[in-house]
């Protein structure tokens, strides 16, 4: 890849203290399974993001193992309990040892 | 799922007050006289909100004739229940005379006879009468007209003008609603510019994007009618992008997806409903075993199997309607609302008869009109048929021979593959073969006759695939159509076989020689779902076929043995 | 001659007859077995028992795209400090490597649900394991069927 690829998460800016909300990412990314031949025969060379994460103000909330089964250009969603303001950090790690790293900001009333 | 005891009940039910056959049980003497337009109309009105529902009509705006099939095998817990019941037996059920005007329109044997003394169904025109009539009855107010989908495909016009005839003529029938299928093949660009800009909603709770799972199309409309709030909850075929070309519509997922319905009905009934429908394009089977596990769901008007049935069947609290397809029929349902609830339902299939029924003056000027550019080549002459030529059925019918045999021919295959299409007209013994009756039964936006190389391992996994696909036991795994048609080949099948072990005594029909899972085979075949295949377009490949014949015969098939059924 | 299948020859009869949509998936001919991913299991969780129950699984019955095969999993718990699930783990019985996904949840997700895509390289069972906080685990499976499609009328 020769852009570094950037994540991109959906979820409302705000929320109710005690509500729950869906929080839903995405990224582009071939998630190149190791297991494809080329046209030549060769292997193509392994190279999957292989953890996603996200916390919200340091803490963390969600972690996703991927293995090279999950699906190119990866979704993942989860669910996060509205309790107080902040900033989610949400980072994929790439088996290069790449980290991509988005955040945004929760306000809860 | 309906158990054996539940189905007896609901066949008694249907005796005693479910069933709405149009014309009701008639004797031989009365079969023969003439029909008239208030016989069809004739019905004790419910309550004070009409639901009219039609399905299915593949774009025919003209009067035809479809011959519904003589093979319609049930598996699993659908195995012997209707719609899984023909001729006799589906006469038995529902009460109706051998040799009936129903028998004509609801069975097959006897086809071209009875053919000949009812003439042909359907027209657009004639349909839109029969709205206008029920409307003058009941009050325009009072009135919901809901479309099963598969409207927009299946005629040379619509092919041709991507389906703007057919929403010209939805639109002027004034349609609350629809839902869609084959509609997706026109591509998700074309789709979205019609739903947008039509006057009728365009409804699918179970369409996602696949990006972000988010809906693609409104879910449900609210109407009011004769003073009750109705739902109308619509849901797209669950199987249309793996039945039809994905690539038309890279961007959209389909799936069941149950408990999102379940939530439209809860939704829709916090939003003050007392009627809740669902518009369903999921097939019979699937819709019947989904109402027995999505609650509160009042009526589900079916579609896509194509089934026509002069009576309701019950799930629990839910009716089912099974309007038929190519404009044969339109469903009348009256609904008593009481207490903000259904306090009872009554129900006529009315049939078509293009014959009793006079035009709507209005609807036959833009059928004339939206026509008109192609009416010289819709009547242009290909040749005659010495022989019954029909589709519909679980395995091959005469025109799919009709079509394999062309493909084999024109395209010098040994072996030819058709797809397991419901629609397509029924042409009768000495018809000549017009440009239209081709295109009736070919007319897709993926036309290509390719011509490739396959072993017979691979024809083998193919047919298992598709086998699976139709009688998988369980519904919710079934992919929708008929079974793949063959050309040049015989086969047997055993129906309640598990996946993969289906399918033997593959034979090659020339040679007479076993298919050898080893050799290479020619093939030919046409709707394929993958993007840039090459070859022909089918219905040049057809018209060539036919033209060079002048006059086309087809024997009788017997190179598929079925068993397990 | 037998027609013992391959997958290999699948796939091709698939991409042929068009009726097929499917690409390649994958180059390897070993696919997991069952008893493979009984290991992949074993491994991980030795010969503790699993209950069934709690654990409720969203997939399509049928695989639109084998590449792209929806999956959303989601566990009955209050997800409290004292109860929660810690995490789920999802296996697919026919892939060549068995493991999809390993999600660890907290408290703070206040629901034990999440989604994501997965790659399937044939019609099989895909197994969920939930682990709670209280160590005990529980187990589900929902069969998937990846099929050539076409015909659909």
């Amino acid at each position: 890849m020769s852009t570094k690829p950037i994540g991109k998460v959906r979820l409302q800016s705000q929320a109710k203290a005690g509500e729950i909300i869906e929080v839903k990412t995405l990224i582009a990314h071939e998630m190149e399974s190791g297991q494809r031949k080329d046209a030549s025969g060769q292997v193509i060379p392994r190279k999957i993001i292989n953890r996603f994460t996200a916390a919200f103000n340091g803490k963390p909330v969600f972690e996703a193992e991927w293995y090279p089964s999950v699906s190119s250009n990866p979704y993942q969603s989860f669910f996060f309990k509205a309790v107080e303001s902040g900033e989610f950090a949400f980072t994929w790690k790439d088996d290069d040892g790449s980290e991509y790293v988005t955040k945004s900001k929760l306000t809860v009333a | 799922m309906i158990s054996k005891r539940e189905f007896l009940q609901a066949t008694a039910a249907a005796s005693a007050m479910l069933l709405g056959s149009g014309l009701g049980p008639l004797g031989k003497v009365a079969a023969q006289q003439r029909l008239t337009q208030a016989d069809i109309l004739r019905f004790d009105p419910l309550g004070a909100l009409t639901i009219l529902y039609v399905a299915d009509t593949h774009a025919q705006l003209m009067p035809l004739h479809f011959r519904e099939p003589s093979v319609n095998l049930g598996v699993g817990e659908a195995r012997g229940l209707p719609p899984h019941i023909t001729d006799d037996e589906f006469r038995k059920h529902f009460q109706i005379a051998a040799g009936s005007a129903d028998a004509f329109a609801l069975t097959s044997d006897d086809f071209t006879a009875l053919a000949r003394n009812y003439g042909r169904m359907g027209g657009m025109d004639r349909v839109a009468a029969l709205i206008g009539a029920v409307r003058a009855e009941r009050g325009d107010n009072n009135v919901l007209l809901l479309d099963g989908g598969d409207t927009w495909q299946g005629s040379w016009t619509s092919l041709k003008t991507g389906a703007q005839d057919m929403v010209d003529v939805m639109s002027q029938l004034k349609v609350d609603a629809m839902v869609g299928h084959w509609e997706f093949t026109y591509g998700a660009d074309r789709v979205m510019e019609i739903a947008k800009n039509a006057p009728f909603a365009f409804l699918a709770q179970n369409i996602r994007d696949n990006e972000w799972q988010e809906p693609v199309f409104e879910g449900r409309k609210m109407f009011e009618r004769g003073g009750a709030k109705i739902a109308v909850i619509g849901q797209a075929l669950p199987r249309t992008a793996v039945a039809n070309p994905r690539w038309m519509f890279p961007k959209w997922e389909f799936g069941i997806r149950e408990e999102d319905l379940q939530k439209q009905v809860e939704e829709a009934r916090a939003d003050g409903a007392s009627v809740v429908v669902l518009l369903s394009h999921n097939g019979f089977d699937v819709d019947r075993k989904l109402a027995s596990r999505v609650k509160g769901i009042d009526v589900i008007l079916t579609a896509h199997t194509h089934d026509a049935m002069p009576g309701l069947i019950r799930v629990g609290e839910t009716v089912l309607v099974a309007t038929g397809s190519h404009a044969k029929f339109v469903s009348r349902l009256d609904i008593d609302v009481k207490a903000g609830k259904v306090a009872g339902v009554r129900f006529k299939l009315m049939p078509v008869f293009s014959d009793a029924i006079a035009p709507n003056a209005a609807m036959a000027a833009l059928i004339a009109k939206v026509r008109a550019p192609f009416a010289a080549e819709l009547a242009r002459p290909i040749g005659k048929t010495e022989s019954l030529l029909y589709r519909r059925g679980n395995f091959n019918g005469p025109f799919d021979d009709l079509i394999c045999d062309a493909m084999l021919a024109e395209r010098d295959a040994e072996i030819a593959l058709s797809p397991g299409f419901r629609w397509g007209g029924t042409l009768l013994p000495g018809d000549t073969i017009s440009w239209e009756h081709v295109t009736n039964a070919t007319a897709i936006t993926y036309p290509n006759c390719y011509r490739i190389q396959m072993t017979g391992r691979q024809l083998k996994e193919v047919l298992e695939d598709v086998a699976d696909n139709i009688f998988h036991p369980d519904p919710y795994f079934q992919g929708g159509g008929d079974m793949v048609r063959l050309g040049g080949m015989g086969y047997s099948i055993d129906v309640s076989g598990p996946m993969g072990s289906r399918i033997s005594g593959m034979t090659h029909l020339k040679s007479g020689k076993p298919i050898d899972a080893a050799r290479t085979y020619t093939v030919a075949g046409w709707a394929s779902v993958n993007e840039n295949t090459q070859g022909p377009p089918i219905w040049d490949v057809i018209a060539a076929y036919v033209a060079r014949t002048g006059s086309v015969s087809i024997a009788p098939n017997s190179a598929v043995r079925v068993t397990g059924a | 001659m037998s027609f013992m299948s391959s997958e290999q020859s699948r796939r091709d009869a698939f991409k042929l007859a068009g009726l097929a949509g499917l690409s390649l998936l994958v180059a390897s001919p070993a696919l997991a077995t069952p008893e493979e991913v009984a290991s992949a299991i074993g491994k991980a969780y030795g010969d503790r028992k699993f209950a069934s129950g709690k654990i409720k699984m969203d997939v399509p019955e049928i695989a639109e795209n084998g590449l792209v095969v929806p999956i959303n999993v989601e566990v009955e718990s209050p997800m409290t400090d004292a109860d929660y699930v810690k995490a789920v783990h999802v296996y697919a019985e026919g892939n060549p490597l068995p493991n999809v996904i390993s999600y660890k949840f907290t408290p703070a997700c206040g629901k034990a649900s999440a989604s994501a895509r997965m790659r399937l390289a044939q019609t099989q069972d895909v197994v969920c394991v939930a682990e709670m906080s209280d160590g005990s685990l529980y187990k589900a499976k929902a069969t998937i069927k990846v099929t050539i499609g076409g015909c659909g009328g």
